[in-house]
């Protein structure tokens, strides 16, 4: 009776823990088919043209995606412009001064933020930037992508600071030095390699929005010509070449992940490896 | 001359706080700048259609009629497939990564399911287009069809894309978010907790039942609440798998509408003022659904864990 | 002597350091043996293999036999759960299970490993609370959390859920360690209530207290045994002159 019972008990021990091998197989199989698919189909769709041309006319063969690259880099650009500087600023003031009823407020805001969902930021800027500037443009797509890089700066410095501690920051001060450079110059130093891979974290996930962008910076087929001016990015480019029925825009839809993705993977990775090496490697 | 050194040093500091407070300020500024836009420009519709655009079921731009219930329909039940797929899908893994995989793998595979959240959403939509959904026609459509085709759920043609891709390419996207906040809520069970079950003579599985998922409860919950936030408000994959139809249809397998994915489909070709507002009305729900859920989940597991970074997103 | 656990040239890891060096220590049937020694010196490792917990830990690793009945634990086929029925432990800090009633807290262990036919759950748990002489104190709020209960009697909880599953030995991991004075020897008074059914195994570092309860002691320094014999004759005659500073209060 007991041995029967025993032995059941060790059944159901083993298929448990068979099942959560198997969910996590499971989970593994998404991220191995998507790495290889971009991978095959994207490479066979990169060459020198891809890098260096503009996209041609639906129905004649060739062209590239070189705006889509360069708008890329310059929305990821301009974000960073406004939100890493505005975002490390917020941090300090949660971590350095925030007390009382603002600071709460601003970290919840903060944490509403980040659930804030990418189209309606988007909308948000339409509402306000685009219609203000009755056209789209490169500016706007900062903007929307600056928003939701944001929150994610903010936290991180705010926690980064939040691990100096406290008697380098006396030290600072007894001898003589200002807040503000102790802030700067030890704080904010000894902070830096959690505060940049929280950076870099931000920066790739901006890179890959999509949604924030279609009715802002929109796209374009030629090259950038003014911040002020619509402006072309690699994920609307693979949105809407997707989503066509022409198999040479499918190819070139694929490089683009291809490169996305690169960008994307490269930069994350780099960050959370940058974060080990200052954290001593607990985090991720 | 010393006065004015001090002042000097004073005032540096005195921009200094300034400076930072501005930028504080500013996040506050950018949530009410879009709370703001969402109020005006959905103004039209709903003084138009009153309350009533939430539960209106036809959504028909070309007479100027919005209902919103078949795009939060299409909203909610897509991410409840995408719930039902990853919360045990991340409960395992977050029980493997914890309690049962060899020290030395757990921080790889770790590793490899956070970057699930890095992938772009665009590229899933892609991939989503090429393979998932050519894989639902062809395999998983038309065995749920013949296995339980009795139920309504399952019925119709198998088209591929539809609710069912759509739910569960979002259950992909959030897996790494709910697996990763499971783990550390599970990393947050005490062991003593787990030990004195096992030395009771209990299994590791018993042990998990009995002592680290009752511990952990509110937490997961947490967990599902946040992931269940971010398929809510996922926009680029659904907008390409889900083929985009407003329709409210028993069967998963039937073409639907997202919130997020009519205002990516028809936001830059709008007919009009009003169809515009009905856009930003729709926009304005999801807005408030996703607030209320995502602070509900953060009260929920701040209590018994950090969330860890770079693990959330929308 | 009737052994009931003997640990034979036993060897216990963690990572690099080694924390038991080579012990053999005979456990008698029906009676209390302590072993007493200075912090760090391997005592609570070594009775934390004997239910084999210690390996749950990452990177340690064992060397050595330890027979029950004159079976090796150690041996591939033993199954852990069963193992762990028959020597239950109590634990250094009161750890009641957070999530459960005080009822569910005994009844834990006899959920897992089956109620025996023609018991009930309810009688089980009422005399593992007497045993535990706690009975009394909770009888009325069977359903609260633990939590509301004060350190002592939160320990008495764990030796009652330990009792529960009528295990065959008794391991007590400094069990009077984080708790008053009165309920130290309430818990005193339990052990020496218990070896008549049990046989027991704890570790202290209050020496009065194994002079008090202990049938046999086992002294141990740095991982190694340095002296065992009859807890009368390791007070008043130890061998070693190391027992003897430790005891006369020279060191740790």
């Amino acid at each position: 009776m007991r041995i029967r019972r025993n032995q059941r008990r060790r059944i159901v021990d083993r298929i448990m823990g068979v099942l959560s091998v198997l969910a996590t197989v499971v989970a593994l199989i998404p991220l191995a088919s998507i790495l290889i698919y971009v991978s095959a189909k994207g490479l066979s769709a990169i060459n020198w043209d891809f890098f260096t041309k503009l996209p041609k006319p639906v129905g004649e063969p060739g062209g590239g995606m070189a705006n889509a690259i360069v708008g890329t880099m310059i929305l990821v650009g301009l974000a960073s412009a406004m939100g890493i500087p505005l975002g490390i600023l917020a941090g300090i003031y949660l971590a350095e001064f925030g007390r009382g009823r603002l600071a709460w407020t601003v970290r919840f805001i903060c944490d509403v933020m980040t659930g804030i969902p990418s189209i309606i930021v988007g909308i948000a800027v339409y509402g306000t930037i685009v219609v203000a500037m009755k056209r789209y443009s490169a500016i706007a797509g900062g903007v929307a992508l600056a928003i939701i890089m944001l929150p994610l700066v903010t936290r991180t410095t705010e926690e980064m600071l939040k691990l100096v501690p406290n008697s380098l920051r006396e030290a600072s001060l007894a001898l003589g030095a200002p807040q503000w450079r102790t802030v700067v110059s030890v704080v904010l130093r000894s902070a830096a390699g959690g505060i940049i891979t929280g950076v870099m974290l931000a920066v790739a996930r901006i890179a890959g929005e999509t949604a924030p962008l279609l009715f802002t910076a929109l796209s374009s087929r030629y090259w950038h010509t003014g911040l002020d001016q619509r402006i072309a990015s690699l994920p609307v480019y693979i949105y809407t070449y997707a989503t066509t029925p022409y198999e040479d825009l499918h190819r070139l839809a694929w490089g683009a992940a291809l490169v996305l993705l690169a960008l994307v993977l490269v930069t994350s990775m780099a960050a959370r490896v940058a974060g080990r090496r200052a954290s001593g490697g607990n985090r991720g | 001359m010393r006065k004015k050194s001090y002042k000097a040093w004073l005032e540096g500091d005195i921009a200094f706080r300034g400076f930072t407070y501005l930028a504080a300020l500013s996040l506050v500024g950018v949530v009410l700048a879009i709370l703001w836009v969402l109020v005006e420009k959905s103004q039209l519709t709903f003084t138009k259609f009153g309350p009533g655009f939430a539960l209106g079921s036809r959504w028909d731009p070309v007479h100027g009629v919005f209902g919103a219930l078949p795009l939060v329909y299409g909203t909610v039940v897509s991410s409840l497939i995408a719930l039902a797929i990853a919360l045990p899908l991340s409960l395992g893994i977050a029980i493997y990564l914890t309690q049962l995989a060899p020290h030395w793998l757990r921080g790889p595979v770790s590793f490899l399911v956070e970057l699930l959240a890095a992938i772009p959403s665009v590229v899933y939509g892609l991939w989503g287009v090429f393979v998932l959904v050519p894989w639902v026609r062809s395999s998983v459509e038309p065995v749920l069809g013949s296995a339980l085709g009795f139920l309504p759920l399952f019925r119709g043609a198998p088209y591929g894309f539809g609710m069912l891709a759509a739910g569960i390419i979002l259950a992909i996207m959030i897996t790494p978010t709910i697996s990763a906040v499971s783990r550390e809520v599970l990393l947050a069970v005490p062991r003593s907790q787990q030990e004195a079950m096992l030395a009771l003579g209990a299994t590791r599985w018993e042990t998990i039942r009995m002592v680290v998922l009752p511990y952990g409860r509110s937490g997961i919950l947490g967990a599902a609440i946040l992931g269940l936030g971010r398929a809510l408000g996922e926009t680029m994959a659904v907008t390409m798998v889900i083929g985009n139809r407003p329709q409210i249809s028993p069967s998963l397998f039937e073409l639907a509408q997202t919130i997020a994915s009519i205002i990516a489909n028809e936001f830059s070709e709008a007919f009009n003022d009003l169809h515009l507002s009905a856009l930003v009305a729709a926009g304005f729900i999801l807005f408030v659904i996703t607030l209320l859920l995502h602070v509900m989940a953060r009260l929920l597991v701040w209590r018994v864990a950090r969330v860890p970074q770079g693990v959330t997103r929308e | 002597m009737n052994v009931k656990l003997l640990v034979e040239e036993f060897s216990a890891w963690y990572g690099k350091n080694q924390a038991v060096k080579d012990v053999t220590l005979p456990v008698p049937l029906h009676q209390v043996t302590a072993i007493i020694g200075p912090s760090g010196c391997g005592k609570s490792t070594l009775i934390r293999c004997l239910n084999r917990l210690h390996e749950l830990l990452p990177g340690t690793r064992t060397k050595g036999r330890v027979m029950l009945d004159g079976q090796d634990i150690y041996s591939d086929n033993m199954d852990l759960a069963e193992l762990r029925h028959r020597i239950g432990m109590v634990f250094q800090k009161p750890n009641p299970f957070s999530t459960m009633s005080i009822f569910n807290n005994v009844a834990a262990g006899v959920r897992v490993n089956g109620l025996r036919p023609g018991t009930k759950m309810e009688d089980i748990v009422e005399k593992s609370l007497r045993m535990a002489a706690l009975w009394d104190e909770v009888k009325d709020r069977l359903h609260e959390s633990p939590y509301n209960l004060s350190g002592g009697q939160q320990q008495r909880l764990c030796i009652a859920r330990a009792l529960a599953v009528e295990p065959e030995v008794l391991l007590m991991d400094e069990p009077c360690s984080a708790l008053d004075p009165a309920s130290t020897l309430k818990v005193e008074e339990l052990i020496a209530d218990l070896k008549s059914r049990y046989t027991i195994l704890m570790v202290t570092h209050n020496m009065q207290q194994a002079a008090r309860v202990a049938d046999y002691t086992a002294f141990f320094l740095n991982g190694q045994m340095i002296e065992y014999g009859l807890t009368t004759e390791i007070f008043t005659n130890p061998k070693d002159k190391r027992t003897e500073d430790y005891i006369s209060g020279r060191f740790g």
